[in-house]
């Protein structure tokens, strides 16, 4: 029965077709559920507080009702900037190495190495920075370093985006053409010329979404900073004359602020809070579409060329 | 027509057991759920639900009728009796707040101003208060939290805790700071000093529970039920149990019993 085989063959694919379908639209779903939700948790701290002074005050003190975000988004920049200055030269290096420098039996020992880094829970991470690093850091004779504070949690947190952006890296710089390598090397380029001045450019689309990922994941992250950041609302100062010492300042995360508070909180303190996410929603938003921006210009810039 | 007849049974036995709703403080909610289920082995037919959502939250609870009977780890504040003034407060336990600091520190005990003092920021140096000269980092809880909320009331006052503070969002989290911190000082409820840290004497009078007992240390706050009007029923039975001997003895386990 050719003909009902057919049909059988038909239901089968529409079926997967459908349930396909379901999947990608529930993921869509749940995304909008998700920042419906925040929304309209966050609404009356909004209504109640004006969302210029939430952004712009500095004071957040639920008890003496001031619910000022500035802080935080300073913390949550400086940390991620920290963190980047940091996480970034580390995994392009590693992911240079690993898909252009390193021989093969190396690179298959580095590699599973650099993945496992991104299968730790980020709470282990946590612990190692506040039982380890922090101790480390208060080693840095300036008075009012407690070891707490956005250093330590940059150099956590450089760790934690370092497997996402060197196996992106590294990829992106394996899909280049082996004839562009061959190419510059026949026209008398050194290697290492040829890796900064042909192989990087050719692949900086690729690398540019690496560092990207790392910044997505670096705002998001929350357990790992709450533990070794302070959690201090003030704004981040530097401690002596020094401009870099500011990093040794205490500081709280956008991320951190819901997680220490959100067990107790009640009414308007709790909607400040989703208020809080929902800023941080829109940041990496923010950070995302522009990011997708430069990719697109960064692309577009070298068909021209 | 047999499960029909099932079900409806199973419908009756349920609407005879009588429940015994519970909600607030976070505090509390492991004890209450630890001498709920006491009383449920002694007294077939009544079920004790527990909840959390904290002190304020089960104040309310109780005076909107949403719960049998509120929990609260600090003392109802005025404004609350003003708004339930037919509220009735049972007081089942006291927890000492401790005073601690890294263990290196060489001050042994501090006045309640002292106290103050250093969590406002307005004592910045430990040989302020006697110590060696080293700055003093202040590690605190996070805002909400009711062992902050009782060491506030308790020992700050108005003065606020200072914007400094290193906040953590757990006992076990400040144990840890201030243990591998050193000049650092923070709060602690009594069940969570070990030898990690070192625990001041407060006004002269070192943080045990015979020093609770006798009224000498300061710094402590009650846990609280609370009822609209006098209770009656299973929650009249509920609270009497654990006023009991009985319930006391479990009360001991973590806290400083009432009698």
């Amino acid at each position: 029965m050719p003909h009902g085989r057919s049909t059988v063959k038909n239901r089968v694919e529409n079926t997967m077709k459908t349930v396909l379908m379901i999947s990608a639209l529930s993921s869509v779903a749940i995304v909008f559920l998700i920042g419906f939700f925040t929304l309209k948790e966050s609404i009356p701290a909004f209504r109640g507080i004006g969302p210029l002074n939430m952004l712009t005050e500095k004071v957040w003190r639920p008890g003496q009702d001031s619910y000022g975000i500035l802080a935080m988004i300073a913390g949550s920049g400086l940390v991620t900037l920290g963190s980047v200055l940091i996480g970034v030269p580390l995994a392009l290096g590693c992911a240079v190495f690993l898909a252009e420098v390193a021989p093969k039996w190396m690179a298959e020992i580095v590699r599973p190495s650099v993945e496992l880094l991104a299968g730790i829970p980020s709470v282990v991470y946590g612990l190692f920075g506040m039982v380890v690093l922090v101790p480390l850091v208060r080693g840095i004779e300036v008075p009012g370093n407690t070891g707490f504070g956005l250093l330590s949690a940059s150099v956590v947190l450089a760790v934690m985006i370092l497997p996402t952006i060197a196996s992106v890296a590294e990829s992106a710089l394996r899909s280049v053409p082996r004839s562009y390598y061959n190419g510059s090397l026949a026209l008398g380029a050194t290697r290492w010329e040829t890796i900064w001045r042909v192989n990087i450019p050719a692949a900086r689309s690729g690398i540019l979404s690496a560092v990207v990922l790392g910044l997505g994941r670096a705002l998001g992250e929350t357990i790992a900073m709450i533990m070794v950041i302070g959690n201090s609302v003030i704004m981040p100062k530097a401690l002596t004359g020094n401009p870099l010492s500011i990093f040794l300042s205490r500081a709280r995360t956008l991320t951190g602020n819901i997680a220490v508070e959100i067990s107790y909180a009640t009414g308007v303190h709790e909607s400040a809070l989703f208020a809080t996410g929902v800023v941080l929603f829109l940041l990496i938003m923010i950070v995302n579409t522009s990011a997708r921006g430069l990719l697109k210009a960064s692309i577009e810039g070298g068909r021209r060329k | 027509m047999k499960k029909a007849f099932v079900s409806l049974l199973v419908l009756a036995a349920l609407s005879l057991a009588t429940e015994v709703t519970i909600a607030g403080s976070t505090t509390v909610q492991p004890l209450a759920e630890t001498l709920g289920e006491a009383f449920e082995a002694s007294h077939s037919g009544v079920t004790i639900t527990v909840s959390g959502g904290g002190s304020s939250v089960g104040v309310k609870s109780a005076a909107e009728g949403t719960v049998n009977i509120g929990m609260a780890s600090r003392e109802i504040k005025a404004s609350e009796i003003a708004e339930y003034p037919t509220m009735v407060v049972h007081t089942i336990a006291r927890d000492g707040i401790a005073i601690v600091a890294h263990p290196e520190c060489t001050v042994t005990g501090l006045s309640m101003d002292q106290v103050r003092g250093i969590f406002d920021g307005s004592i910045s140096n430990w040989s302020q208060v006697g110590g060696a000269s080293m700055p003093i980092t202040v590690v605190a809880r996070e805002e909400g939290s009711g062992t902050r909320a009782a060491f506030e009331e308790i020992v700050m006052g108005e003065a606020l805790i200072t914007d400094m503070a290193i906040l953590q969002p757990s006992n076990g989290a400040v144990r840890t700071t201030i243990n591998t911190t050193p000049g650092t000082v923070g709060f602690l409820g009594f069940g969570y000093i070990d030898s990690s840290i070192k625990a001041f004497a407060v006004g002269g009078s070192t943080p045990t529970a015979t020093h609770v007992n006798d009224g000498s240390y300061p710094v402590v706050r009650p846990l609280n039920l609370v009822t609209m009007g006098q209770p009656s029923g299973a929650v009249a039975q509920f609270i009497d149990f654990v006023l009991s001997a009985e319930g006391q003895a479990i009360v001991a386990e973590d806290y400083i019993p009432v009698r």
